[in-house]
């Protein structure tokens, strides 16, 4: 499953808000086909990190490398040119339209000054058919009336509509319930079967070790580790999580000792 | 890995039709209680309020003469309500529509009447006071982030000046332009009548019976022919009784001038129904109202230019509201301080609110405004003929409209209780 190139490769970023260094000198490999989970405390860095990934802002230095090609991401535009598509926490849904409106927001297919409904209708159907979604009744039905797990998918659905080869999830199942959390998990899985690489956000154990391939652990703005989930137990994971280290895993005791005191 | 729980609800979308009638008014009432609740009250309210005007006020109320002056009393509101609806829909408010309508309505007599403008001219002059109007607030609004509400309501007091000023020290300008009087005062021959009547079934029929061949032709679920059919049926029904009944002749039975026809500003409003009607359900720009209406942040991220887009919808509202004040003109004769003022605002927002349109944005539709504007003209027109008293008329005005607001509050709160 592994590929030789990742798909992203970040080298060495850092970025700073103000006298706030967020980010030192952090490494992340993302493979397509896998699932790498990104774990770390509040205040931990994933967010900007990811940010900088969506072409939010700029990293202040470091290296992306995007399919073994240097990139910079200018602006969210850029990034969705490239392929990656961020699914926030939120949704970013509107109540008020339905499923296939939703999903092409923004970026209608338009046949002349018209809508063009039935291929989007076409293509949306497509593409949850891809990812064997059997949870809408119709696609034609609004938003509001879906629950949290299928709000989830409709969010997946419209990254994955564009052609994406990376997917990052920023805490797809907090909001969710043990069924749905269990829908939004296999359909994660799916996105990574279906060949494209996925970045997880996490804060729930249990998520991690279900779907993820690859777990990466950011420790008060440093890469702690980046190590295949086979390998470690979720005891090590906490504790990577909490302290920055884990027996042999993990940050230098010096260096995790000297973050724990910033 | 996981394992791929077996998902308990029904396929997505197998494709093919629903089954007819039956099925369709079933997925009716399941959306109707959903919350989707759409013009279906204030389609009831019309029924039941003709009714009631009926049994206690027949003769009069029923009448031939009293139906055109039906559309005649609620067509200027209609066209307001209309424009009220862009700016409703973005979940803001303009409260300065009614005189918006009454500037632009004095700069058609002023230009008309006092400097001898040709009509195209002073109409020209008339709507692009509108635009202007429109942009001003739009500019106000979404670059300075001011509240459309505190925006509109010093515009409310400052178009009141400037029609003023416009209007001058006479106080009231005649109209003589035949081909503004028309619209109001005149009526299309009986055969033309007919014509549009046939025009508007067939292009409903047309352009329905293709849009059901489209989805069919990509294997998406369309509507039943059946369904289809009950629908064209209905409208045919609807519209030929309306044509029938203004086709009669209305004029006392010894007059010696004949008034019968189809009033000119009905294929007005319909043009204006269908168009913008078209531009808001069916052009990325109506798409982009929508979501702005219902996730104003999901609309930005998605890279929809939520500025534009608000200063636009402005744009609309007050051009069509100058629409509505040349309306108002051609119906008076003449413009004077008080066109588009006094209640002419609060009926178009009641309108559009009672024929369905949320005032938390993102719900509502154009036909809203008809539907909302009749009501409100039925209301208008009925119960003088019950009470003389204008306390009681001004009551139940208020009444119809709070009932709206809280069909409104009520089917929102359903729609979000339903999605959990």
């Amino acid at each position: 499953m592994t590929t030789d190139t990742p798909l992203l490769s970040l080298k060495g970023i850092n970025k700073s808000f103000g006298p706030v260094h967020v980010l030192r000198d952090v490494d992340l490999d993302v493979r397509a086909g896998r699932v790498t989970a990104l774990v770390g405390d509040n205040g931990a860095g994933k967010s900007t990190l990811i940010k900088g990934v969506a072409g939010i802002y700029p990293f202040d230095s470091g290296q992306v490398l995007f399919e073994g090609s240097p990139v910079s991401i200018g602006g969210p535009k850029q990034a969705n040119a490239l392929g990656i598509e961020v699914v926030y926490q939120d949704l970013a849904l509107c109540d008020n339209l339905d499923v296939v409106h939703n999903m092409f927001l923004g970026r209608e297919v338009k046949s002349g000054v018209t809508l063009d409904e039935t291929s989007m209708e076409k293509k949306a159907a497509e593409t949850l058919k891809g990812l064997s979604v059997r949870t809408l009744k119709s696609l034609r039905q609004q938003v509001s009336s879906l629950s949290g797990g299928q709000r989830q998918t409709v969010a997946i659905a419209r990254a994955v509509l564009w052609n994406s080869k990376l997917v990052i999830l920023d805490e797809p199942t907090a909001a969710l319930g043990v069924a749905q959390t269990e829908q939004v998990l296999a359909l994660v899985r799916r996105l990574a079967d279906n060949g494209l690489g996925v970045i997880l956000i996490s804060h729930n154990m249990n998520d991690v070790a279900a779907v993820a391939d690859d777990i990466a652990c950011l420790y008060l703005g440093r890469m702690a580790a980046q190590v295949e989930a086979s390998e470690v137990d979720n005891r090590q994971v906490v504790e990577l999580i909490t302290t920055g280290r884990s027996g042999d895993l993990g940050l230098q005791p010096e260096v995790a000792a000297a973050g724990g005191a910033v | 890995m996981s394992t791929v729980q077996q998902p308990t609800d029904v396929d997505v979308p197998a494709a093919g039709d629903t089954a007819g009638i039956g099925q369709a008014f079933r997925d009716y009432l399941a959306r109707v209680r959903g919350g989707d609740i759409g013009s279906l009250p204030a389609v009831l309210g019309l029924i039941a309020l003709v009714i009631l005007f009926s049994a206690l006020e027949g003769s009069t109320f029923l009448s031939i003469f009293n139906f055109a002056n039906l559309i005649n009393q609620s067509a200027a509101i209609i066209v307001l309500a209309m424009g009220l609806i862009f700016v409703l829909l973005l979940g803001e408010i303009d409260l300065s529509a009614g005189y918006a309508a009454g500037t632009a309505a004095a700069v058609l007599a002023v230009t008309l009447t006092n400097w001898g403008w040709s009509w195209p001219l002073a109409l020209a002059a008339a709507l692009l006071t509108g635009v202007v109007i429109g942009f001003v607030i739009g500019l106000l609004v979404a670059r300075l982030g001011i509240p459309s509400f505190v925006v509109t309501l010093a515009m409310f007091l400052a178009l009141q000046g400037l029609m003023l000023l416009i209007i001058g020290e006479g106080g009231t300008i005649p109209i003589r332009d035949d081909a503004i009087l028309v619209i109001m005062n005149g009526n299309m021959p009986v055969w033309l009548g007919w014509v549009l009547a046939l025009v508007i079934v067939a292009g409903f029929a047309l352009s329905t019976f293709l849009a059901i061949q489209r989805r069919r032709k990509a294997g998406l679920p369309a509507e039943a022919m059946s369904v289809w059919a009950a629908k064209v049926v209905a409208l045919a029904v609807l519209i030929g009784v309306a044509t029938y009944l203004l086709n009669q002749e209305r004029q006392l039975p010894n007059a010696k001038i004949t008034i019968q026809g189809v009033p000119w500003v009905v294929p007005v409003i319909l043009v204006l129904l269908v168009g913008l009607t078209f531009i808001l359900q069916r052009t990325g720009f109506g798409r982009h109202v929508y979501a702005v209406g219902g996730n104003r942040e999901a609309a930005r991220r998605a890279g929809i230019n939520v500025k534009g887009l608000m200063i636009t919808c402005f744009i609309f509202c007050s051009t069509l509201a100058a629409v509505a004040g040349v309306l108002l003109a051609s119906r008076d004769n003449s413009v004077s301080p008080t066109t588009g003022g006094a209640q002419t605002l609060l009926f178009a927002v009641g309108a559009a609110v009672i024929g369905g349109t949320s005032l938390f944005g993102g719900r509502g539709k154009i036909r809203d405004a008809v539907i909302g504007g009749l009501v409100i003209a039925v209301i208008a027109n009925g119960l003088p003929l019950i009470t003389q008293q204008s306390g009681i008329q001004f009551v139940v005005t208020g009444l119809v409209l709070l009932v709206a607001a809280s069909v409104d509050a009520i089917s929102r709160r359903r729609a979000s209780a339903t999605g959990a």
